[in-house]
């Protein structure tokens, strides 16, 4: 990867405070809610972005509010970072009513149809084909967003890729194939089982695609990859595949060890000492944009906002009982599909 | 009031709801400039244009989803699979996606989308394109499931599907395109999702059946009519919701039944419907009730073999004749 960092310059201080500080609650998050797993607060699969910041906040930054954002199931930065509160995610983590997604999704299903955040979707490469549609929405309609979508490197390698990838150029939806190339797909090195030498390279098949690559560590190099991906799709409908770089400095899962079998405990600390906020921040301090007292108050600021959605989490309600038959369809037909439990005590 | 083919009244129902609503397109393989497969969508490309009237690469995962997000978005997409046998490729856009899309999202995506094509076994087409789908779909809390059996309800249950706010899979009948055809009104019709309908009244035994088996259960009626036996056929034409009350009060007319469907024997419509007759009806009964089926082996491509295998009037009347224990 280029060692070169993108550079500062043109860069408003308060846009880079801003990144800073999406990063730092994006990492400061996760590690509240890695506790919370431990507690038992959090049940099911709970996949944490922790290393991976840059990717969402660059790649999230230029985008306008009318666009689309759709993503896999390590979901909650992302959501975070488009504009959910942290309490929100943090209670649909918690299973509560007052959750994204109601308590009905989870982890991998950060829901919010005001911010077009299309949600987290826990199948590896089907939401693929749901951006493309999204893709395929906006030009009908002669709109001109574009629709960002994030997926993990396991990706490149099932058919719902080349199938969407297809479609995009072929019909040029202006979508934004975001691979978050961390490495792995679980605990499987994706070069022992990606017959290609760089993952960017997948996307050369498709005529009228732009593939790239580029440092996922670097919040500024993402956020300029994605402003240009989006201003292709904008103007010229051009949809772009683009391979950021970056690392999970956690396990697969909650469930999964950061390292063992697959990886070495080095790898990770390799990766960890080019830590992207750390790096980000002393950036910034270096080019006066910001001293090391506020950098350190926009971190303890951050380990508050965590610490604020965990409370808020806590206190929210669990979804009421009657809740478990809504939201499977739309019409009176929802009332017949308690007909075959109309013998259990608590429908009675 | 107009004859016509089941197929003529399929796309007439796509061509009344597309100039309705705006927000209906249309995405499938051979859809647009071949006519489509079967012909369903024909001359509707040349009406609507190709962004409205979409040939899609075979890739039914691809374009399946695709529907799923273009939904999601704000369209209304039909998704054209060129039989159900294919689908199976797209079965997880069907049942991960589109089905579960709206309680994942606490309600906030309902996917508007209809999933159709023929299904079921047509003449020698052998194992892969022989196949009933209804049950795989049915199992699944999110979808509903259309299965027509004439002109008229596929018009009419068609244009339902694609206002309907949930996704709807929707099975037509190769076989039935061209040979069924009745009279359709003019002008404006529906027919609602989850309502049966009793296509021939009758006091001795109820035939609950749907898509093909309708007419093979009607022949049936009309053979046992000659041996003192009135059947009354009830035709689900939605699998899902399903009809239970037109069931259960048929059969407390009747007291006796056989369900009849084209597919296997095992988790299939039919296992359902007896479960819920012996739940709603067990006292009014006076005999078990019968299944007819196809029998459980994938279709062979022999004329003889797929003769044998596949149900047909004979084998209704027959079981229509066990349960009344006549014959």
């Amino acid at each position: 990867m280029a060692t070169e960092s993108t550079p500062l310059e043109g860069m408003p201080r308060e846009e880079c405070v801003e990144l800073l500080r999406q990063m730092m609650i994006s990492r400061r998050f996760e590690e509240r809610a890695a506790e919370a797993y431990q507690t038992g607060k959090i049940g099911g699969f709970c996949h944490l972005y922790t290393g991976q910041e840059a990717v969402a906040v660059g790649a999230i930054a230029p985008l306008r509010p009318d666009d689309y954002v759709i993503t896999a199931y390590r979901d909650h930065a992302q959501a975070i970072v488009r504009g959910m509160t942290p309490g929100a995610v943090m209670a649909e983590l918690y299973g509560r009513a007052a959750g994204c997604s109601k308590g009905f999704g989870g982890s991998m299903h950060m829901f919010d149809k005001s911010l077009n955040f299309l949600g987290g979707h826990g199948i590896v490469g089907s939401h693929l084909p749901l951006a493309a549609g999204v893709g395929y929405a906006i030009r009908y309609r002669g709109g001109d967003q574009v629709c960002l979508c994030f997926f993990g490197d396991s990706v490149v390698n099932i058919g719902a890729f080349h199938e969407s990838l297809n479609m995009a150029a072929r019909w040029k939806l202006p979508v934004i194939f975001l691979l978050e190339n961390n490495g792995y797909g679980m605990g499987t090195d994706v070069r022992r089982v990606a017959a290609v030498r760089e993952l960017k390279d997948r996307g050369l098949a498709y005529d009228g695609l732009v593939s790239l690559a580029v440092d996922g560590m670097d919040v500024l190099a993402v956020r300029q990859a994605v402003a240009e991906a989006a201003e292709r799709g904008r103007a010229e409908k051009t949809p772009t595949f683009i391979e950021a770089r970056c690392f999970r400095y956690m396990g697969h899962s909650m469930a999964d060890p950061a390292h063992g079998t697959y990886r070495t405990k080095e790898e990770v600390d390799k990766w960890r000492s080019d830590d992207p906020i750390a790096e980000f921040s002393r950036r910034l301090v270096d080019a006066g944009l910001l001293g090391e007292e506020e950098c350190e108050a926009l971190d303890r600021e951050a380990v508050e906002v965590a610490e604020a959605s965990a409370d808020f989490a806590d206190k929210s309600p669990f979804p009421d009982p009657e809740e478990a038959y809504s939201y499977v369809y739309s019409d009176s037909y929802a009332n017949d599909i308690r007909r075959r439990d109309a013998w259990r005590k608590e429908f009675r | 009031m107009a004859v016509i083919s089941y197929r003529e009244a399929l796309n007439d129902a796509l061509r009344e709801e597309m100039e309705r609503d705006e927000s209906i397109f249309i995405i499938g393989e051979e859809v647009g400039e071949y006519d489509g497969a079967y012909k369903v969508t024909k001359g509707l490309l040349g009406d609507f244009g190709e962004w409205r009237v979409r040939d899609a690469p075979i890739a039914e995962l691809g374009f399946a989803g695709l529907g799923v997000g273009a939904a999601m978005a704000g369209l209304r997409p039909i998704i054209e699979f060129m039989t159900w046998n294919f689908a199976l490729l797209a079965i997880d856009e069907v049942v991960n996606a589109a089905a579960k899309m709206y309680q994942m999202s606490g309600g906030q995506y309902n996917v508007p989308i209809v999933f159709r094509g023929p299904g079921g076994a047509a003449l020698q087409l052998a194992a892969q394109h022989s196949q009933s789908p209804e049950p795989w779909y049915a199992y699944v809390p999110g979808l509903k499931v259309v299965a027509p059996a004439t002109a008229r309800d596929a018009k009419g249950l068609l244009k339902s599907a694609i206002r309907d706010n949930d996704p709807v899979v929707f099975i037509e009948s190769e076989i039935m395109y061209n040979l069924v055809k009745d009279e359709v009104p003019a002008g404006e019709y529906l027919v609602p999702l989850g309502k049966a309908d009793v296509k021939r009244e009758g006091s001795d035994v109820t035939i609950v059946c749907h898509s093909k088996m309708v007419h093979q259960s009607l022949a049936a009626a009309r053979t046992l009519a000659k041996e003192g036996i009135e059947a009354e056929v009830v035709d689900l034409r939605t699998v899902r919701p399903l009809d239970v009350d037109a069931i259960v009060a048929s059969v407390r007319k009747t007291n006796r039944a056989v369900v009849a469907e084209e597919g296997w024997p095992v988790c299939n419509v039919g296992a359902q419907v007896v479960d819920d007759i012996q739940r709603e009806a067990f006292d009014y009964l006076d005999a078990p009730v019968a299944r007819v089926n196809a029998l459980d082996v994938p279709a062979p491509y022999a004329k003889n073999l797929e003769k044998i295998v596949l149900p047909n009037a004979e084998h209704v009347a027959e079981a229509a004749r066990a349960v009344c224990y006549a014959g």
